[in-house]
């Protein structure tokens, strides 16, 4: 049988939209040594609470995601990381936070907890007093001692998330890259429980900032599906206009990095341009010019103000006319040449890795969060989703242009058609468990929390940079040490989201 | 557009950049006053400004990158950034200090040549913001290092930090 079977077969708890299945860790050993057989299901989370240990899969056949937990006993759970190597990061965390071991894990080294914490585990019922010992830090062996370590971060030159990466090679070849995360690590799930949904919202849309609303929709979608409540129409419709600004905004920021990284000039100038008009019409339109805080669960904040949908088509219309004149620029410059054939992730890895937004979608992996049934208002709009094949910097650069295009258009069509109505309900403080999701501008991000009357007893937030991340150190050993800042920029990495 | 039309059109409208709004003179004055004792002598009208990252959520980020744009196009005001503390005048310090980043902070602030600045932005960076009492934070910048200037804000505007900023330079240039 196979893995995705195994848990399908497998006893259920209830959870929206999808059920989640309990495994003995007989199954979940047995589900473990099945994943060796078939690239599918992809792993896209795991984590924990004090008794179990959860994961999120993805079937890619089925086009569903599928939910698996087992239970702790004597503090191990079977490791899933001899066959996922994403896995190997979560169990890490898993071990940092809560303290159960992964039994078999492929790295026991710590992730998050670098030994400055004034107590180990603290997400465990009983938390260490113990300090962790991780300074310095430990770093993969590599073979051949004539090899040259660059060690970068976590403070870069840029204006950067802080982030730690040794680099080892000789001259322009790169035997290893292995990233150190986890400097950003600010205790945020630990934060959460026990909070009203409401409450709690603020630190998803501060898991990370470039996200925030991708994060507060998933986060907001997951409270709703807990407690079977169903927003108001019009709050749909302008949580995907947030959604939708927030995702040209962030594919804007990426464009202008990527030229700074190359040094041209011109691009991000244009895009910063852009990108400041983009922020001027959401304050205007939403009151913030992130849009942080205005997605709630039970809907949006507030109403869209009398003046901002005019605010925003104005921008996203002189962003339209100067879109081709930046295809152009991007194109007809020397950038295209620079990044083609570069940082090249293959359809294998991209499946892999369960690689989302354009960095999937560039390598053929054709995901997009947004066309799951029932999800935001896009079923009724023809969403289109360009996908190329070449997995290259320039690939995920073109998809980046393509994507704010088919953005403006999709928020024109719904701006022009806002349902009337209110814009939030009020929740229960009710039981139960529910996973949300959303697409931003980085790829899909996923919520999962369970509710005690009205209270969060658990959660677990995945960002998309667990993936990019893991993709960037296994494709680095291909790159030329110069290439490295363009291909770095064109995957647009932020550690926030994954450092929690 | 061509090179031509464009010409045209910075002729006709003028350059992006907005007009500067004029400098809080409360904060100016109240902070000439504490840097009376030794600014001017070390610093001058410039002041070139490395960005720390101690935590942040990336929001800060995206504004404190805003003011490279060219509509606020910080250059203007003799504000820089620069890649490396060691050529700072100013650490502009974002995020609520997360307790893994502490040494590396301190590291930068050592880093940096005397006479120095340091400008917490946000509002986790001026006291851990909605993450205060996590056990993975220091809790803001200050309980680190010396702090000179506080932003406010989730996130602040690019305009509160430049305005900052600003009036840091000309208490700068008073004293």
């Amino acid at each position: 049988m196979d893995a995705s079977a195994l848990i399908r077969a497998a006893v259920t708890e209830p959870c929206l939209p999808w059920p989640r299945h309990i495994l003995a860790q007989a199954e979940w050993a047995q589900m473990a040594e099945a994943l060796a057989d078939e690239p599918t299901p992809a792993l896209l989370a795991l984590w924990a609470d004090t008794a179990h240990v959860h994961a999120l899969l993805y079937d890619e056949a089925a086009g569903e995601p599928l939910l698996a937990s087992t239970r702790i006993e004597a503090g191990l759970y079977p490791a899933l990381s001899p066959n996922r190597p994403l896995s190997a990061w979560f169990e890490r965390m898993v071990q940092d936070l809560w303290g159960h071991t992964a039994a078999g894990g492929a790295d026991q080294r710590p992730w998050l907890d670098h030994g400055h914490w004034p107590q180990a585990h603290p997400m465990a019922l009983r938390p260490d007093d113990l300090r962790g010992r991780s300074e310095p830090p430990e770093f993969l062996p590599v073979a051949d001692d004539d090899l040259d370590q660059i060690p970068l971060g976590p403070i870069h030159g840029g204006i950067e998330p802080a982030s730690h990466l040794r680099l080892t090679g000789r001259g322009e070849s790169i035997a290893r890259l292995e990233a150190r995360l986890g400097y950003t690590h600010k205790g945020t799930l630990a934060l959460i429980r026990g909070k009203s949904p409401r409450a709690a919202a603020r630190f998803a849309a501060r898991l990370s900032g470039e996200a925030t609303v991708a994060h507060a929709i998933a986060f907001a979608q997951a409270t709703e599906a807990a407690l079977q409540a169903e927003p108001p129409p019009r709050a749909v419709a302008l949580r995907a206009v947030m959604a939708e600004m927030e995702r040209i905004a962030g594919h804007l920021g990426a464009l202008g990095a990527v030229g700074k990284a190359a040094g041209f000039c011109e691009l991000p100038a244009r895009c910063g341009y852009h990108r400041e008009a983009l922020h001027r019409a959401a304050n205007l339109a939403f009151g913030h010019r992130l849009m942080m805080d205005c997605v709630i669960p039970g809907g949006v904040a507030a109403d869209v103000a009398p003046n901002g949908p005019d605010a925003v088509l104005g921008a996203l219309a002189d962003l339209a006319k100067d879109l081709l004149e930046l295809e152009h620029l991007y194109e007809r410059g020397p950038l295209a040449r620079w990044l083609s054939g570069i940082g090249i992730v293959s359809a294998s890895q991209a499946s892999r890795f369960a690689a989302g937004g354009v960095t999937g979608r560039a390598a053929g992996r054709d995901f997009d969060a947004r066309r799951f049934p029932g999800y935001g208002p896009y079923g009724l709009l023809a969403l289109s989703v360009p996908v190329l094949a070449a997995g290259d910097a320039d690939a995920r650069t073109r998809l980046r242009l393509a994507e704010i295009g088919e953005s403006i258009r999709l928020l024109r069509a719904l701006l022009d058609a806002l349902p009337p109505g209110p814009v939030s309900i009020p929740l229960p403080a009710d039981s139960g468990e529910g996973v949300g999701f959303a697409e931003s501008a980085r790829g899909d991000v996923w919520h999962w929390l369970r509710l005690d009357h009205g209270q969060i007893a658990s959660v677990f937030m995945r960002d998309p940079g667990w993936a990019h991340w893991a993709l960037f150190e296994a494709i680095a050993p291909c790159a030329r040490m110069a290439d490295l800042p363009l291909i770095q920029a064109s995957f647009d990495l932020a550690s926030s989201g994954v450092d929690l | 557009m061509s090179i031509l039309g464009r010409i045209a059109r910075t002729l006709r409208e003028g350059p992006a950049a907005e007009p500067p709004a004029p400098v809080d003179r409360e904060t100016a004055a109240s902070l000439a006053g504490r840097l009376e004792a030794a600014a001017q002598v070390r610093l001058g009208r410039s002041l070139a400004i490395s960005h720390i990252d101690a935590g942040s959520c990336g929001g800060c980020e995206i504004e404190v990158r805003a003011l490279t744009n060219v509509i606020h196009d910080l250059e203007r005001y003799g504000l820089t950034f620069v890649a490396s503390p060691r050529h700072a005048d100013v650490l502009l310090v974002t995020g609520p200090l997360t307790r893994n980043l502490v040494d590396a902070v301190e590291q930068a602030w050592t880093a940096t040549p005397d006479p120095k600045f340091v400008v917490a932005v946000g509002d986790c960076a001026v006291d851990g913001g909605v993450f205060k009492g996590s056990y993975a934070i220091a809790g803001g910048v200050g309980t680190t290092l010396p702090v000179d200037l506080l932003i406010s804000g989730c996130p602040p505007t690019p305009e509160r930090i430049l305005a900052g900023l600003r009036a840091l330079l000309e208490a700068n240039a008073r004293s």
